[in-house]
């Protein structure tokens, strides 16, 4: 396991060690009654849950939560997959909901302002990282869900009717952007428009591959044409293609399992964003990039990936990664998208669908996004 | 078509997959008009040469004639070379031959450029297959040709020729190059031992890291490491996570790469130069939750190498090599399959390679 996710999982079954010494539950660990839909178990089974949240301190945002986006994250947190899950798990890191109360040194929000919560709620907020706007580096960063916050409780995420946030990871939610189809920008948007700026991939004309439509590669294609880019999407489902060009915009369409294409395809590429979290081979994707190409690795597959090295050295090619964005950047990119009228492409649930919904993100069966209409489905029984 | 006209040469060939060395006879081309023609004083024995008389690769086309770290003294120039002149040291690299038009070959990087030809074992524009300095003599486009620098030892200066840009080029490419940047090098032979040189010359604190204790001490007393870390060890590997801007994999056998991304910073880079055949296992969760990145490495462009020469002329870099007569090579070559060279062999070619006996 990665040290960080260790230290995320040290902590929580320490908390967990703690609270049930002092004889505390969900319910009764903080003031203020919340509800919400939880995982108790790995089975993934989501279903009823009260808990409890913190009073809104003097830094914090208390959002009423509106809308609250399906992320393939949540699917593996509640079914374990990376080992480091505490049930019960409440996920959800892609929240856009009212401000309904602000603490007095709060500066950037007011209550009724429409905002956003993403991956993080919390960081040392005085290291490096930090101080550079990069709050997902840093070492004591704490996850919007299936962490410890700064109060030494476990977090609990968005499918819940609301949350009580540090200002510092609250978004501004963008008038023109919709709080339903905006939603998902807040884990999907960020994690590919930031490895796009930082290693440099937004130079209009340049050739883009994205492997793997689903919710973070349908959006790398939007945001990656309102740079400018030239996109084709690389996939192992030739069915994707009509609405890979007629709907999302690609240029091109480059199905993995035809040889014939893909050997045409080689050496073509500037970049290759690979958003696919399933075990794959990166070889042939390597041989897609030109000299010097980066592909840039955003899905989390559960085991190493095998890495050929001749490819790598043969041509100065380049794999890196990323892990969302700092909260400046998650702004830009809001702001961005606003401008660009880059919305995620939904599926409107409600809260009691999540279940068959989660079925169906694990046979990647949706375009591309499920969200939770949480205000209007969330109630408690 | 009229003959072609040659003159005869002589070296060491292998000829089959036993990589076994022996007397071979050929002819090089007459000296063109860009021609540089050189008498071979020395040659370096890379470990791409032991790849390559073996066929590990599956590439190899037999007789092969290795050699690309070939220094000598030229002896004859065509009517249109300008930098060149009888008598001057020059060296020969891994490259004699690149398309010139590409966008690699115009931005000076001619080692990416897919129409490449390597000083062995590759076809040139003439149909014949290049043959390298395990040889009398030489005979080089002179846009492939590098002056050695009159203060370097032309002996231990060969090597540079293809470890010394090796290890040279990404560290310029990735700005692993900063004074006071904390540099790792894996594997302490032909690339890592220089590797360790230029990168103390750029001003970096340089740790070697290494499978076994026992190269500690010539690490940091011979080469002027700074510190010493054996990957086997847990505990100094944990000591030293996320310390370093930069790490150079000289390694070409499999190995881990889990704990080399751990001892980067975040952002650091991994740089492959060693060439594993089989692919390693990438951890992804590292390059994404401490935005670590692996890259790979190819020799470098013309002008960078001379640039490399230049520098290494400079700061007094050459590399550590045990001279051997052309009749002791083969054995080299068994000594060098385990490693067991410090850190580079040389064979001494104008005074030990003679023209098999006419019988």
């Amino acid at each position: 396991m990665h040290q960080s996710l260790e230290t995320v999982r040290e902590s929580l079954a320490q908390s967990h060690t703690q609270s049930k010494t002092m004889a505390k539950s969900p319910e009764t660990e903080h003031p203020n009654k919340v509800f919400g839909w939880a995982a108790r178990d790995k089975s993934g089974v989501l279903s009823p849950f009260n808990f409890s949240r913190r009073d809104n301190g003097e830094n914090d945002v208390t959002v009423k939560i509106l809308f609250c986006g399906v992320c393939h994250t949540d699917l593996h947190t509640i079914k374990n997959d990376w080992g480091y899950s505490y049930y019960p798990v409440v996920p959800g890191h892609e929240i856009v909901g009212i401000a309904t109360k602000v603490g007095k040194n709060v500066t950037k929000f007011k209550e009724g302002d429409r905002v956003g919560v993403g991956v993080i709620t919390g960081s040392c907020q005085s290291c490096e990282s930090c101080d550079q706007d990069l709050e997902n580096y840093c070492p004591q960063m704490a996850f919007t869900y299936n962490a410890i916050g700064a109060d030494g409780t476990k977090n609990y995420g968005g499918y819940s009717d609301n949350i009580v946030v540090d200002q510092r990871f609250v978004l501004r939610f963008p008038e023109n952007l919709p709080s339903d189809s905006g939603a998902p920008l807040l884990c999907a948007g960020i994690t590919v428009y930031s490895p796009m700026k930082y290693y440099g991939m937004t130079e209009a004309g340049k050739h883009l591959g994205v492997a793997g439509l689903g919710g973070l590669g349908h959006v790398a294609v939007k945001i990656a044409k309102a740079f400018g880019l030239k996109v084709t999407v690389i996939s192992s489902s030739p069915k994707k293609e009509e609405e890979a060009i007629t709907q999302l915009g690609a240029d091109s369409f480059l199905v993995t399992t035809d040889p014939q294409k893909m050997k045409a395809a080689i050496g073509t590429m500037d970049y290759i964003i690979d958003t696919v979290s399933a075990v794959h081979a990166l070889y042939p994707l390597l041989g897609l990039l030109k000299v010097n190409g980066k592909l840039i690795a955003l899905g989390l597959p559960e085991k190493p990936l095998e890495l050929p090295m001749f490819p790598l050295v043969l041509g100065r090619k380049m794999v890196g990664g990323s892990d969302i964005g700092g909260m400046k950047e998650t702004q830009e990119m809001l702001d961005f998208c606003a401008k660009h009228n880059i919305t995620a492409d939904i599926e409107l649930i409600k809260m009691d669908e999540i279940n068959s919904a989660m079925e169906r993100l694990a046979k990647s069966d949706v375009k591309y996004r499920f969200v939770i209409d949480v205000a209007n489905s969330l109630s408690p029984p | 078509m009229g003959k072609v006209l040659e003159k005869e040469a002589f070296g060491l060939a292998a000829k089959d997959e036993s990589g076994v060395l022996s007397p071979f006879s050929f002819s090089r081309r007459e000296t063109g008009e860009k021609d540089v023609r050189f008498k071979v004083l020395f040659c370096g024995i890379c470990h791409s040469d032991l790849h390559m008389v073996k066929n590990e690769w599956g590439s190899s086309i037999y007789p092969v004639v290795p050699g690309h770290e070939i220094v000598g003294v030229v002896t004859e120039v065509g009517a249109k070379v300008t930098k060149f002149k009888t008598g001057d040291n020059v060296g020969v690299g891994c490259l004699v031959g690149s398309c010139g038009s590409c966008d690699n070959c115009t931005e000076g990087m001619e080692n990416y450029c897919p129409k490449l030809i390597q000083t062995y074992g590759f076809k040139y524009y003439d149909d014949t297959i290049t043959c390298g300095g395990y040889s009398d003599h030489m005979v080089c486009d002179e846009g492939f040709v590098i002056r050695i620098p009159d203060n370097l030892p032309m002996d231990a200066a060969a090597p540079l020729l293809c470890a010394g840009i090796t290890v040279y080029s990404p560290m310029k490419y990735h700005g692993l190059d900063k004074p006071g940047m904390h540099i790792g090098v894996v594997g302490l032979g032909g690339l890592g031992h220089v590797g360790v040189k230029f990168a103390k010359a750029m001003g970096c604190k340089v740790t070697v890291i290494s499978t076994s204790e026992g190269k500690r001490d010539e690490a940091i007393n011979r080469l002027g490491a700074d510190t010493f870390l054996v990957s086997r060890d847990p505990k100094q590997v944990k000591d030293a996570m996320g310390t370093m801007d930069g790490i150079i994999d000289t390694v070409s056998a499999t190995h881990p790469l889990l704990p080399l991304l751990g001892l980067l910073k975040h952002k650091g880079k991994l740089v492959m130069v060693g060439a594993p055949v089989k692919p390693l296992e990438l951890p992804v969760l590292p390059l994404i939750f401490e935005r670590k990145m692996v890259v790979g490495s190819l020799i470098g462009g013309i002008k960078e190498t001379q640039e490399m020469m230049d520098m290494a002329a400079k700061h007094n870099i050459t590399a550590d090599i045990e001279l051997i007569s052309a009749d002791y090579v083969n054995t080299a070559m068994e000594r060098l399959e385990k490693a067991d060279v410090r850190y580079r062999f040389v064979i001494d070619v104008a005074n030990t390679l003679k023209p098999s006996p006419i019988l």
